[in-house]
């Protein structure tokens, strides 16, 4: 299980020399206007995660508008939040704080930096499920999910209990035209070659 | 949908509700045909793309959503039972009839030009349409004594870009209400249940959960109710206070409210056996 090691938590930021690329970067990509963002607090005051936060969601915000572009990338913030949109629900400026860490996160996947791992192996084998299946198959998501963090008896209680009530079914419901589902996937990968 | 509701819906379960929530797809089902609402199921559906695809790949969520768009009868609209699928096929929706951008690559994926008339609406929508002092089984107060907090989680949060889409503020509690129940106001309806990080960190999601459930408890509650199978699950599965209340699906508590008929898998799949409450209110034999 992972902790925080860079546990911040509402202390000062100290400002390293400023890169504006990846800011643009993600504001290009995601849409996200995160300058307008005044630092009123009310995400952050909302959000039901912070304990597993090193930075506060508008901290994040402010590493972006500092251009702190290593800082950001490293954060366990982008990992830890789930998009249940409480925070943009909430945002006077209406800035989709979800989205802009889809963005972040993806651009953290893309120079290989994973604060995170057992969060990018649970999004990978939920990906993984629904390529072989065209929909999710749980008990596998679990079972391969376990076998990557070799966390091994770690909620088998859980899990027992869930079979014996019938709620893991141990084959998947599929989807039948799984030739388009795979083409998709394998379309994608191309075009991520590409980028 | 403007006003009566088409007798006749297209139908999108997804994941949760085809199998880890099955006794919410089948009370679903059943609410529906006590109210003379068919269900034909999307043929073919597929997942939603789910937290995990826009989570580390937005083509491939874009993608996932539209490819169930693709599929929806152009005839009738589309009904979705799970909130979290609901945003995703809608958010791809609404991309595809603002977004030129967004329509062209639907058009080059899908040999045709996306359907923008095509509505999406959640179960929800249903139940703001009906009249519910005529609706068929509503007149019994079939939860006459039931002292209920509803829990929406995070599904009435939405995206900036969604704001002026339609939501459903108190539509738990103005149909439980309706139904005879005693609802109660708390703290902890829009608390969201912390979705995936249930799995990656149990360590961080049970406490969250077992405060929501000791809000349920000093509220008074009999029961909650949830609007989201994702939602159902994680409170069942990681609260481990001594005292716990069951955990309904809306959709099974207003089957057995209006008298449809209960399966025998509905109530045996709780990991919180909602049973020995249901006998001591008489809702159940």
């Amino acid at each position: 299980m992972t902790t925080n090691p860079k546990k911040n938590n509402s202390g000062p930021i100290s400002v390293k020399n400023a890169d504006e690329r990846l800011p643009i970067k993600i504001s290009e990509k995601s849409g996200v206007i995160f300058n307008r963002c005044y630092h009123c607090r009310s995400c952050t005051n909302g959000c039901p995660f912070l304990k597993a936060m090193d930075y506060y969601p508008n901290e994040v915000i402010r590493l972006l508008q500092l251009g702190q572009t290593e800082e950001v990338l490293n954060c366990s913030t982008i990992w830890t939040c789930v998009g249940c949109n409480t925070c943009s629900y909430v945002c006077p400026m209406a800035i989709d704080i979800p989205a802009l860490m889809d963005s972040l996160r993806q651009s953290a996947i893309a120079e290989g930096i994973i604060s995170e791992p057992d969060v990018l192996n649970f999004h990978n084998e939920v990906l993984d499920s629904i390529e072989r299946h065209g929909r999710t198959h749980k008990l596998e998501i679990m079972l391969r999910y376990k076998v990557k963090t070799r966390d091994w008896f770690g909620d088998l209680d859980v899990g027992l209990k869930m079979m014996a009530k019938r709620k893991l079914d141990l084959s998947p419901s599929r989807v039948t035209d799984l030739k388009r589902i795979r083409r998709l996937f394998s379309q994608n990968r191309m075009e991520q070659r590409h980028e | 949908m403007n006003n009566a509701i088409p007798a006749t819906l297209s139908y999108f379960p997804g994941c949760s509700l085809a199998t880890t929530a099955r006794e919410n797809n089948s009370s679903l089902v059943a609410f529906c045909r006590t109210q003379g609402i068919e269900l034909i199921e999307l043929e073919d559906w597929s997942c939603c793309g789910s937290s995990s695809a826009h989570s580390i790949n937005r083509d491939m969520a874009c993608s996932l959503a539209e490819r169930n768009l693709s599929l929806a009868p152009p005839d009738r609209p589309l009904l979705v039972a799970c909130p979290s699928c609901m945003l995703r096929l809608s958010q791809a929706q609404l991309h595809l009839k603002t977004d030129a951008e967004a329509a062209g690559r639907y058009e080059r994926m899908w040999g045709k030009a996306p359907n923008r008339s095509l509505e999406i609406i959640h179960f929800f929508e249903l139940l703001e349409h009906m009249d519910l002092e005529r609706a068929a089984g509503f007149s019994g107060e079939g939860l006459r004594n039931m002292r209920i907090v509803p829990y929406y989680g995070c599904m009435l949060s939405r995206p900036p870009e969604m704001r002026r889409e339609k939501n459903y503020h108190g539509l738990m509690e103005k149909v439980l209400t309706s139904l005879g129940a005693d609802v109660v106001q708390w703290a902890y309806s829009n608390r969201c249940c912390g979705t995936f990080l249930s799995v990656v960190r149990p360590d961080v999601v049970t406490p969250m959960v077992n405060e929501i459930m000791d809000g349920a408890i000093s509220a008074g509650a009999d029961c909650m109710v949830t609007a989201c199978a994702m939602c159902h699950m994680n409170l069942e599965i990681r609260c481990n206070l001594q005292q716990k209340v069951p955990i309904f699906h809306f959709s099974e508590i207003l089957s057995l409210a209006v008298g449809a008929k209960v399966q025998n898998g509905w109530f045996s799949r709780h990991l919180i056996d909602p049973r020995p409450l249901l006998r001591k209110k008489q809702m159940i034999a």
